[in-house]
């Protein structure tokens, strides 16, 4: 099945002095289908602001190609989207960067509103309805960004992604810079836009917890690889990659008494040094003989995984518990 | 015997552009040898200014009222000298953020041997050997290198592990921890924990904890504080206070989490914000938010009140609270 949004090989690469070349997405394939909402999750540093980026149109990619609605998606440059793409937009995680300070919310607005919409009174009337979409009033049309709290900004910014009706978004750490309670709403407003709208998005989050509420399908992100993805509930209760266990382990839960989480052992290698077979080899408490080959992203029907565990003949006889 | 920390009804208005604004209201906490104590609560509940105080941090201009005992000694009357003394010896703090806690232009190694030639009139030798079994206790990798490097060569959990060796250079007994894992990631953050938690095992260092995340106070503390408004609304044991919460506010902190029930609106968000300073109505601080409130909430703020052994909240209507916790 081929989703709405399709994203397949994409490699990111980034030239410095002194590092050389680093491979900061390092083939990826996601698809995202209209209804659907797929969290993609992983550490700083594993690729997945980059993969956005890309997704998006903001960055080329070096390698693999990313399809819209069945088009191409191509980098934005100083002409104007083509209107099929004008469907795909992005939600950032710091709603202070992504509101222009010097005018008002209203003005930002009608920047999206689509050209098709003509005539003041209807133009302004879909403001209207875009701040009551998101829970603001329609006097916010009449202030500046720095009028409201981070909370109601993120809104703002939500209400700025659905002017122009995209069938597609894509938020990037949309909650991280907000507060536990303005969180929850902004979580919700989302999820609850995405069902109303049937449109499709991609959640992209370091906070595993968050998205197990919220994803259909989640992808983790190792290093530049998509290392597991699966049915949410599915992943969460029986991950088929090391890594996939080792994030669940080590978020804190609430119990009667303290509980520590798990710890993994050693730290992210650096993206220009990557280790050769599995990224992951060096911390992996499963590593065998195999994990010297980069494993392949093996079908477990419905789910994927790419770990040398998941195939009978390479694995040990004993393959470990989850 | 009398607790390491003992802070009694302290309270801290700073100066505003229009008069005074009260930040923190009647607070009183305690922590003892070798115990390790959450607080709770959202950004702007007074949390951090009530570590501020207690390392006389406040700006100019605050006026304190209360009192703070620390091993013996009364904070409220320290003079500059004596803060000298308390501060890294007595009380450390780790900050939220390990970047702006580190200084860029000098070595790891200058920054954590200048508390142990200060406070323990340590030669460079010694300092330097001590450096090294800290780097070490904090499972920092090859230590004697690490002496040599600057902040900026660090990953982010090296740095706070290298901010947590350098809040310990001077064998402070209490460890004031800012948010120390929020900027970083959850299996960054679990080693962290780690390391407090066999810190206190090992050598007896008393911390208190504030975070806003729940699932760490679990994970960590054994007691914990809940602030609303520059308030403790309720405390007692950990396991208990998040488990079978009696305040309001604890239980909607509870509900704004995920759950993992997977259905639309399952993250439950408490309506409204926090007051902002000098603007909390008259009664409970919580009450225009607060799903279970009744007329009588309006007319003065509730004393924090006993309600079980070591359990405290501040609530005078106690409705039955439903939560599901994970």
């Amino acid at each position: 099945m081929t989703g709405l949004l399709d994203i397949s090989d994409v490699e990111v690469e980034y030239r410095s002095r002194g590092r050389g070349r680093v491979l900061a997405v390092a083939g990826v394939s996601l698809d995202v289908a209209a209804g659907q909402i797929v969290g993609l999750v992983g550490e700083s540093g594993c690729g997945k602001s980059s993969l956005a980026r890309v997704a998006v149109g903001l960055t080329p990619p070096s390698a693999g190609a990313v399809r819209f609605a069945g088009q191409p998606v191509t980098p934005l440059g100083w002409r104007r989207r083509p209107d099929t793409e004008i469907g795909l937009q992005m939600v950032f995680q710091n709603p202070y960067a992504s509101l222009n300070p010097r005018r008002t919310i209203g003005a930002q607005l009608l920047d999206g509103v689509p050209a098709t919409v003509t005539g003041a009174t209807a133009r302004r009337n879909r403001v209207r309805e875009l701040l009551d979409r998101v829970g603001m009033p329609s006097t916010a049309a009449e202030r500046y960004p720095h009028q409201f709290s981070g909370g109601q900004r993120q809104r703002l910014a939500i209400a700025r992604a659905l002017a122009p009706q995209p069938r597609m978004i894509i938020a990037d750490e949309p909650v991280t810079a907000l507060d536990a309670s303005s969180q929850a709403q902004v979580v919700n407003l989302l999820v609850g836009l995405v069902r109303d709208l049937d449109m499709g998005m991609l959640f992209i989050s370091h906070d595993l917890a968050l998205v197990h509420e919220i994803a259909d399908v989640t992808a983790v992100m190792y290093l530049g690889r998509i290392v597991e993805s699966a049915p949410t509930r599915e992943l969460w209760r029986s991950p088929r990659h090391p890594y996939t266990r080792g994030l669940i382990d080590a978020v804190p839960r609430i119990g009667p008494t303290p509980r520590l989480p798990a710890t993994l052992a050693g730290e992210v290698p650096d993206p220009a040094n990557a280790p050769t077979g599995c990224r992951f080899r060096p911390r992996c408490p499963h590593a065998f003989a195999p994990c010297g080959d980069q494993p392949p992203t093996l079908d477990l029907g419905g789910r994927s995984a790419a770990c040398w565990l998941n195939d009978p003949t390479m694995a040990p006889a004993t393959v470990p518990a989850n | 015997m009398a607790p390491l920390l003992d802070v009694d009804s302290l309270a801290v208005t700073l100066p505003g552009p229009r008069g005074p604004l009260p930040i923190l209201h009647d607070v009183s906490l305690s922590v003892d040898e070798g115990e390790l104590v959450g607080i709770a609560g959202e950004s702007g509940c007074g949390k951090s200014l009530t570590a501020q105080t207690l390392l006389g941090l406040l700006p100019a201009g605050a006026t304190v009222t209360g009192t703070a005992r620390f091993a013996g000694t009364d904070l409220l009357g320290l003079d500059n000298r004596g803060w000298q003394r308390i501060r890294g010896a007595g009380i450390a703090m780790v900050f939220q953020d390990p970047s702006a806690a580190l200084h860029p232009m000098l070595t790891v190694g200058r920054q954590l041997t200048e508390h142990m030639r200060v406070h323990l009139r340590m030669d460079r030798r010694s300092a330097t050997r001590r450096a090294v079994e800290l780097l070490d206790q904090v499972r920092i990798p090859d230590p004697e290198r690490a002496l040599r490097a600057y902040p900026h060569q660090f990953s982010g959990g090296m740095r706070q592990r290298a901010a947590i060796a350098i809040a310990l250079a001077a064998r402070p007994r209490l460890l004031i921890a800012d948010e120390p894992t929020t900027a970083l990631d959850v299996t960054v953050q679990a080693g962290i924990l780690a390391l407090l938690d066999r810190l206190r095992a090992e050598t007896g260092l008393a911390v208190a904890f504030i975070t806003h995340d729940l699932g760490v106070l679990s994970a960590l503390t054994t007691r914990g504080y809940v602030f609303y408004a520059g308030r403790v609304v309720e405390t007692g044991p950990t396991g208990a206070l998040l488990t079978a919460p009696t305040h309001p506010y604890t239980a909607a902190l509870l509900g704004a989490r995920p759950h993992g029930t997977q259905a639309v609106g399952t993250l439950r968000p408490i309506p409204g914000a926090p007051p902002a300073p000098g603007e909390a109505p008259p009664g409970c601080p919580f009450q225009p938010r607060c799903r279970h409130a009744e007329p009588t909430c309006g007319t003065a703020p509730p004393p924090l009140a006993p309600v079980a052994a070591d359990r405290s909240v501040a609530c005078v209507v106690r409705p039955h609270l439903e939560v599901t916790v994970r």
